[in-house]
């Protein structure tokens, strides 16, 4: 007789109660959409870089070839000491490193210069022909990254490697320079040709947005023209640049395709040619300490970079609204300077596909007489004269086999990254203010600054061993899909969390009120009232998963070839117009993709870009 | 229709707010009781916890003899389960479905046989003046007819609880005229049991039988309209409503029948009252004279403000300021000497320091 009965019945009740309280939150739509996106990103994001991670710091069944007493799986600074010291680090770690900056910031002038003054000629000044350059200077982002290496070399190309003379040897008679053939020049060039899109956006977004008043307010107060666009102008501007330095910047870095085209046949390695070449050797734990450093250099980077702006989100604030501008006086100037930017703009575009389709109809590469004009590459027979004897591409088994994986690989991420853009944009819009909601979105965020080869290396450590309920995917079609899925995260829950703000919470409260249930919901609202944002999300990430090459090169097999790597290897067995071809076609299906984008309202590329 | 609404104890807090502070209220059957205050003050989060959108942190909410919300049980029935239709500020008419679809789409969750569908939507329609208008999309109609379709499409459910968040919000001053009567008539109609938010005082006064006024997340006064109007509970409810703002006085009471407000004492009854206190009256009721009267005060015409059916005139002495209204247009005019008559039974007396009404009356 110590205690009553009576005081233990309302606790078990209270129990009861808490225990409700707690299926309640658990069982709530937003909260249990969010429990499943932080496992899916755990499994997606976390387990490989920790993987990655482990690797580095354990000793491999590769490191008893070189340290015979070592034990498997013990813990070891090995790997950080032979990349980071002596000559190894030299060799493999610091020269890579500091070609990797070299290139990466000199592309991001070069793009800052080329996208910044279209921008501000386009918005800002009254050049005829004005809308056909707004049109034309997104066209190079489209076409996929290498494709610029790959027609400099039809052009500038010497004896270095493979013997053949270029167009250029060709019109002018002698071989061009080393420095201009290869190396960090054409690399940069090329590289910044195709990323100067992201400064062009941002900077015409940010131009258009800015009240032309503040502009006027200073010149009626007697500032100079110059004065304006230095002391108000171009501090309004200023987030915009920083953005796309970030974006261009750690894109730069990640490449993969150019420098290996230009690069490699001249020994200049940089960080993602190095971490392919140690991952083709066998050195996995070697290539994942290069990896790391390039994560740590990106996120060193971007996050200097938000210091700077302010805010990690800065760069979705700008744009949307439009004021009416103020236009400057370009005068007599206004007809050269069209003619000059529209002759720039055809030779970045049409030119590179004209040498690139020049070089697939000569039969021998270099031989530039009328003869040696022929479809061998595109429709010839099999014959081992050519392309080690693989037939024409049109009549080839493998390119279509190759052809339709990228096509269902970019069907597969496309819809996956479009049906997750909106499950992520719920649980981060409903439980906004929560601690879950706010971990979702920085999970979300964590792809964005690894760059695109490093992520390819994460996944290698991640899945060649089952994990759990997930088998062993290595080697397999759905781990590219994976990969793929993974890396555009951070796009798709930014903007299914713009496309859930718009859609707004009365609209889904409404179907509460009416009783509709979580999955009713979805199906009758939800999807129905983003579908616009979905259909364009998906055709955005289809293109650029189509042309993705960087951070699948490190994990298709000849099983799960897809074209960008398909040109790839074509490229390093010699066969460049074979790889030209290919490209080709991949431009072909990419330019298709858009022109279908171009019919919904609502797609526009500046949403897709970077994916 | 017999619905009570009872809360007892509610609690939400979103972090650090408090937005509803232990309130308790019953609504009593086919009552229409708003709920007022200015912006930030709980009522539209008091509403969405009993439309079950908001958790409450304590509390308890009943809907007829239904235990919607116990925060000690553990229980919380979703908004369908509730029986209640709730029309939303900013409407929440489902964009890509017609007004057929925006009204049945409840009506098919609840599996109900195509016929009685089709004849509550007709109905329904009717009740706000739309028929015909079936087809149309959302977009296609101006808000005015939004609005009625979003009252049609809570009519359709046919639940024993009307709940509306400031629905006349976004609508312009004519049309909010004509809702008005359209709503309160649509009630008396129906029937329903209403909770109706705003915090536009002349909808609260026209509109419900009973009015709760709330502050910071606490409940200040429930009353009926004319209750809240004549005798407010306190300063803070006093002050909220009617316009022209009601005279706020600061005197002495000294213990006589009367306070001393300086200048002037006014006879009010100040048994029970402490010594400081705070003399409210109505513009309206106070007489304005331009002859002398013995038991009236002289002022001042600081400024006269003439608006067709009345006019507001605001007097002056020395550092005293009182708005009176007057019936018609005015003949006063600026900087006319005017005595001012305060009638006793219209004055309420409040403690200056809890600002509390003092000796209720019946």
């Amino acid at each position: 007789m110590t205690v009553p009965a009576v005081v233990q019945q309302p606790l078990s009740l209270h129990t009861l109660a808490t225990f409700r309280r707690f299926i309640r939150w658990l069982t709530s739509a937003q909260v249990a959409l969010a429990l499943i996106m932080l496992v899916l990103m755990f499994y997606m994001i976390i387990i490989p870089l920790y993987r990655m991670v482990e690797t580095t710091v354990t000793w491999q069944a590769h490191d008893l070839t070189r340290v015979p007493d070592a034990v498997v799986g013990e813990l070891t600074i090995f790997h950080y000491v032979r990349m980071l010291t002596g000559v190894f680090g030299r060799i493999y770690m610091y020269t890579p490193l500091q070609h990797s900056m070299t290139v990466a910031i000199g592309a991001t002038l070069l793009s800052l210069l080329i996208g910044g003054s279209l921008a501000w000629l386009v918005v800002r000044t009254d050049m005829p022909g004005r809308k056909l350059v707004n049109q034309l200077a997104v066209i190079p982002y489209i076409m996929p990254s290498w494709t610029l290496a790959q027609a400099w070399l039809v052009l500038f190309k010497n004896r270095l490697s493979g013997g053949t003379p270029g167009v250029f040897e060709f019109l002018v008679g002698h071989s061009p320079p080393n420095w201009l053939s290869y190396g960090p020049v054409p690399i940069i060039i090329c590289a910044a040709l195709h990323y100067y899109t992201f400064f062009f956006l941002f900077v015409s977004a940010a131009l258009m947005s800015i009240d032309s008043n503040l502009e006027e307010a200073g010149e009626l107060m007697g500032a100079s023209r110059w004065r304006i666009l230095r002391k108000i102008t171009f501090p309004l501007v200023l987030p915009a640049i920083l953005s796309g330095f970030i974006m261009t910047f750690s894109k730069v870095m990640g490449t993969f395709g150019g420098p290996n085209i230009l690069g490699t046949p001249v020994r200049y390695y940089v960080v993602a040619t190095m971490i392919r070449g140690s991952m083709g050797v066998g050195d996995k734990a070697d290539s994942f300490v290069l990896a790391i450093v390039l994560i740590l250099f990106s996120v060193i980077t971007i996050s200097l970079n938000q210091r700077l702006i302010g805010t990690r989100k800065s760069y979705e604030t700008i744009g949307g609204r439009g004021f009416v501008a103020q236009v400057s006086k370009l005068g007599k100037k206004k007809y050269a300077l069209r003619t000059a930017v529209i002759i720039f703009q055809i030779l970045v575009i049409v030119l590179p596909l004209g040498l690139l389709i020049l070089s697939t109809v000569m039969l021998r590469d270099g031989n530039y007489s009328f003869s040696n004009l022929s479809l061998q590459h595109w429709i010839g027979a099999r014959n081992t004269i050519y392309n080690h004897g693989e037939p024409g591409v049109l009549r080839n088994p493998k390119i279509y086999k190759t052809a339709w994986n990228s096509i269902r690989l970019s069907l597969w991420t496309a819809f996956f990254t479009a049906l997750l853009g909106v499950l992520l944009g719920y649980a981060i819009v409903k439980g906004r203010g929560t601690r879950l909601s706010k971990l979702v979105e920085q999970l979300a965020y964590i792809p964005y600054v690894i760059p695109g080869i490093a992520f390819g290396a994460v996944y290698i450590a991640m899945f060649i061993k089952p994990l759990g309920p997930i088998p062993a995917l290595y080697g397999t079609f759905a781990l590219l899909v994976v990969v793929s899925v993974a890396k555009h995260i951070p796009y798709s829950s930014r903007s299914g969390v713009s496309a859930m703000m718009q859609v707004g919470r009365e609209l889904e409260e409404a179907g509460q009120i009416a009783g509709a249930n979580v999955w009713q919901r979805f199906r009758c609202l939800i999807f129905p009232l983003t579908s616009a944002g979905f259909v364009a999300g998906f055709l955005l990430t289809f293109i650029t998963t189509m042309r993705e090459l960087s951070l699948i090169i490190l994990l298709v097999t000849p099983q799960t070839q897809v074209l960008a790597s398909q040109t790839m290897f074509y490229i390093e067995n010699g066969d460049g117009q074979m790889a030209n071809v290919v490209i080709l076609i991949l431009i072909s299906i990419v330019a298709l993709a858009n022109f279908i984008i171009g019919r919904f309202r609502g797609g526009s590329l500046k949403q897709g870009l970077g994916m | 229709m017999d619905t009570t609404i009872t809360i007892k104890n509610l609690t939400k807090r979103f972090g650090q707010v408090v937005a509803v502070d232990n309130v308790s209220l019953t609504i009593e059957p086919g009552a229409f009781l708003t709920l007022l205050g200015p912006s930030g003050c709980g009522k539209t989060t008091l509403l969405r916890c009993v439309a079950g959108l908001e958790d409450p942190e304590r509390g308890e909410i009943c809907i007829g003899d239904k235990l919607v919300f116990s925060y000690a049980k553990g229980i919380a029935l979703p908004p369908g389960q509730r029986d209640l239709g709730l029309v939303f500020q900013n409407y929440a008419l489902w964009p890509h479905m017609t007004v057929y679809k925006n009204m049945t789409f409840a009506l098919e969750i609840q599996k109900l046989p195509k016929a009685e569908i089709e004849k509550r939507v007709q109905a329904s329609l009717a009740e706000v003046h739309m028929e015909g208008y079936e087809d149309r999309y959302p977009r296609e109609m101006s808000g005015g007819q939004q609005q009625r379709i979003a009252l049609a499409r809570m009519l359709a459910y046919r639940p024993k609880l009307f709940l509306m968040d400031e629905p006349l919000s976004n609508l312009d001053a004519r049309l909010r005229m004509d809702m008005r009567a359209e709503i309160k008539r649509l009630h008396r109609v129906a029937g329903a049991t209403t909770i109706y938010v705003t915090h536009d005082q002349v909808e609260a006064l026209t509109m419900s039988s009973n009015i709760a006024v709330m502050k910071e997340g606490v409940l200040q006064q429930v009353d009926t309209p004319d209750a809240v109007y004549h005798y407010p509970a306190n300063l803070f409810v006093a002050d909220f409503i009617g316009n022209p703002k009601i005279n706020l006085l600061e005197g002495v009471a000294d213990g006589y029948g009367s306070v001393n407000l300086g200048k002037f004492r006014l006879a009010v009854d100040t048994h029970s009252a402490p010594p400081k206190v705070v003399v409210a009256v109505r513009p309206e009721d106070i007489s304005i004279s331009t002859q002398p009267d013995p038991e009236a005060v002289e002022f001042t015409a600081y400024s006269v403000l003439p608006s067709g059916a009345d006019s507001t005139i605001v007097a002056r002495l020395e550092d005293i300021e009182i708005t009176v209204k007057e019936a018609g247009t005015s003949k006063i005019k600026m900087d006319d000497k005017i005595w001012l008559k305060f009638d006793p039974p219209t004055l309420n007396l409040y403690d200056q320091v809890s600002g509390n009404l003092i000796v209720p009356r019946n």
